[in-house]
């Protein structure tokens, strides 16, 4: 099923994957648990403020459209990167610590009740933007051997211990805290979409589409890399730069989005792992496609957590664990 | 003239355990080496130190008359190529995909391979007879084909000189004459330099102009088969009885076994 670069299949492979992104994006603000009139919305000539169909519209449900989106397409690229610079399959954006770090630095500011926001970001996402950060400082640094290469793994191992250490202290922290704080942590650590603020979405992007333009840059290094450190080295790649360039373009990625959503699980493993399915391990691909269906898969499936048990609205999390987890068993036995 | 490849004392530890101690050696354009020596004594590492896969720590090889520190990495990559012994393979990857990997040094970022790199890429896969398997995933080839698409991806590189650690270790008798005779030709034909390390003295004596043996981490000899394959030689570094035999102007060597 594998697409060949350079053919004719590549271009409509992408052209697929992003009229499916387009189609997603702008349908799924029509579905909600409010039925909206469409010809409302944009009609200019209802008062702004009496317009409750542009309201829903536009003030609640395409911001949180848009954040789908971004956070799809970051964590679904930065788990394509990972497998490939880990050589594991079972890797995700959050094996290395970069969740539980910002899970650690969120729980920090409810636990200790911070309430400012700077810059027009709330106080829980800027800790727990510097939670992921440090993590991802303190796990290469403990892994850096005395020629500056991070060995892949000790990475792992150290990851993975990483997660573990953290989510202790989150747990103790959520132990002592008060039941409203508590609500707040389990809120934060299901992981979220629910945002109404267009700022935030328009501060993410930039960051999320410069380091997926940078992953994409070094695609045909990864790949090498991916096929193992020493035949990458001997086809020229500058391995130990080019592993130091991907793993923090991908945590960045990840953190910034984590920090603003909170960990939502499962996308950035099964993404890449579907997108593969249909146009095979070349990441100068991959990285493109799992970018879109990344999109496109998160919107879906927030669209199903905003309506399936309208007007509740579950965290996404939720939903992209409980829909993924069959679909891509259903995949794998298929093929 | 300056050799085309050139060991100067190379000294090398893991940690503190000496690997490689005092190697020096020369090597021409179109020289076919076979790397002899038991297992521990330091052939793998000393490949994979010239071929730059494994850092030196120390300015001691040089290719073309530049020391392999001081060149660009894929300019390196354009004159000296390292193939592995094994090729484990997480994704997957088709055989015209892993083929095409070896233009790497020659294609600038986000290019993507163009009409003569497909060319050299069939090329390559026609040389080595992969080319029709090439839209099959590398995992589900047998290691035979594996060993001969990772030979290709590094015919598609185009190095002056081609470092194989035991490249035929791991094959039936078909394979190993397969891609030995595949090596001279390249070597014949493109005047590729090529270094194998070997376990098979006697397929070593007959494809190699030149035999290293190595023991401990030092060299013991240097020269052509004939005066490589001693007995005395062999039967110290080794540890094991042999006869010599020589069949139709070839050294073979023969294990002398005892009964239990």
């Amino acid at each position: 099923m594998a697409i060949k670069i350079g053919q004719h299949s590549y271009k409509l492979t992408l052209v697929i994957f992003l009229l499916l992104f387009l189609v997603t994006l702008c349908a799924a603000p029509l579905i909600g648990s409010t039925k909206i009139k469409l010809m409302n919305a944009f009609s200019g000539g209802i008062h702004a403020q009496n317009n409750l169909d542009a309201d829903i519209l536009f003030q609640v449900r395409l911001p949180r459209v848009l954040l789908g989106a971004v956070a799809g397409a970051a964590l679904s690229v930065a788990g394509a990167v990972f497998q490939a610079l880990l050589r594991n399959d079972l890797a995700a954006p959050f094996t290395l610590g970069v969740s539980s770090g910002a899970a650690l630095g969120a729980v920090v500011a409810i636990v200790f009740s911070f309430n400012i926001s700077i810059l027009g970001f709330p106080i829980v996402s800027l800790f727990s933007f510097l939670g992921g950060l440090g993590a991802i400082l303190f796990v290469y640094s403990l892994v850096r051997n005395q020629h500056g290469e991070l060995p892949t793994g000790t990475l792992l191992l150290a990851g993975v211990t990483a997660n573990f250490f953290f989510a202790s202290i989150v747990m103790f922290l959520h132990y002592i805290s008060d039941l409203g704080q508590s609500f707040r942590i389990i809120r934060w650590l299901m992981g979220g979409l629910d945002i109404t603020d267009y700022q935030i979405v328009l501060s993410i992007t930039p960051i999320i589409l410069m380091g997926i333009g940078l992953l994409i840059y070094i695609g045909r290094d990864l790949n090498l890399i991916s096929t193992g450190e020493h035949p990458a080295i001997s086809r020229g790649v500058d391995v130990s730069l080019i592993q130091k360039t991907g793993f923090i373009t991908a945590s960045l990625i990840t953190g910034t989005v984590v920090s603003i959503t909170g960990p939502i699980g499962f996308v950035g493993l099964i993404v890449p792992h579907i997108s593969r399915l249909f146009v095979g391990s070349d990441l100068r691909i991959l990285i493109p496609v799992s970018m879109l269906f990344g999109a496109s898969f998160l919107i879906i499936c927030d669209t199903i957590a905003r309506t399936i048990i309208a007007p509740t609205e579950i965290p996404v999390g939720i939903i992209t664990a409980m829909l993924g987890g069959p679909f891509f068993v259903w995949l794998l036995k298929r093929k | 003239m300056t050799p085309q490849l050139e060991v100067k004392n190379l000294v090398f530890a893991y940690d503190s355990k000496p690997v490689l101690k005092d190697i020096s050696l020369s090597v021409e354009k179109e020289d076919f080496i076979g790397l002899i020596g038991p297992n521990g004594s330091g052939k793998s590492t000393l490949l994979k130190l010239i071929g730059g896969v494994m850092k030196l720590s120390d300015d001691s090889v040089s290719v073309n008359g530049h020391l392999i520190s001081a060149i660009n990495k894929k300019e390196l990559a354009r004159q000296i190529t390292w193939i592995s012994q094994e090729h484990p393979m997480v994704f997957p990857f088709t055989i015209q995909e892993i083929v095409l990997m070896g233009r790497h040094p020659y294609l600038p970022p986000l290019s993507l391979e163009g009409k003569e790199d497909y060319r050299i890429a069939r090329n390559a896969m026609e040389t080595t007879q992969t080319l029709q398997f090439s839209s099959r995933y590398f995992n589900e080839i047998s290691g035979g084909e594996k060993q001969r698409v990772m030979l290709a991806s590094a015919i598609a590189q185009e190095p002056e000189i081609m470092l194989l650690d035991e490249p035929t270790s791991a094959l039936d008798l078909k394979y190993q004459i397969q891609i030995l005779n595949i090596l001279k030709g390249l070597n014949k034909e493109k005047n590729t330099t090529l270094i194998l390390a070997m376990h098979d003295l006697n397929l070593a004596a007959r494809y190699c102009k030149r035999l290293i043996l190595l023991n401990d981490g030092t060299i013991v000899s240097d020269g052509t088969p004939e005066e490589v394959l001693k007995r005395e030689v062999i039967e110290e570094v080794y540890g094991v009885g042999v006869k010599l035999h020589t069949m139709d102007g070839e050294v073979l060597v023969h294990p002398i076994t005892r009964d239990f």
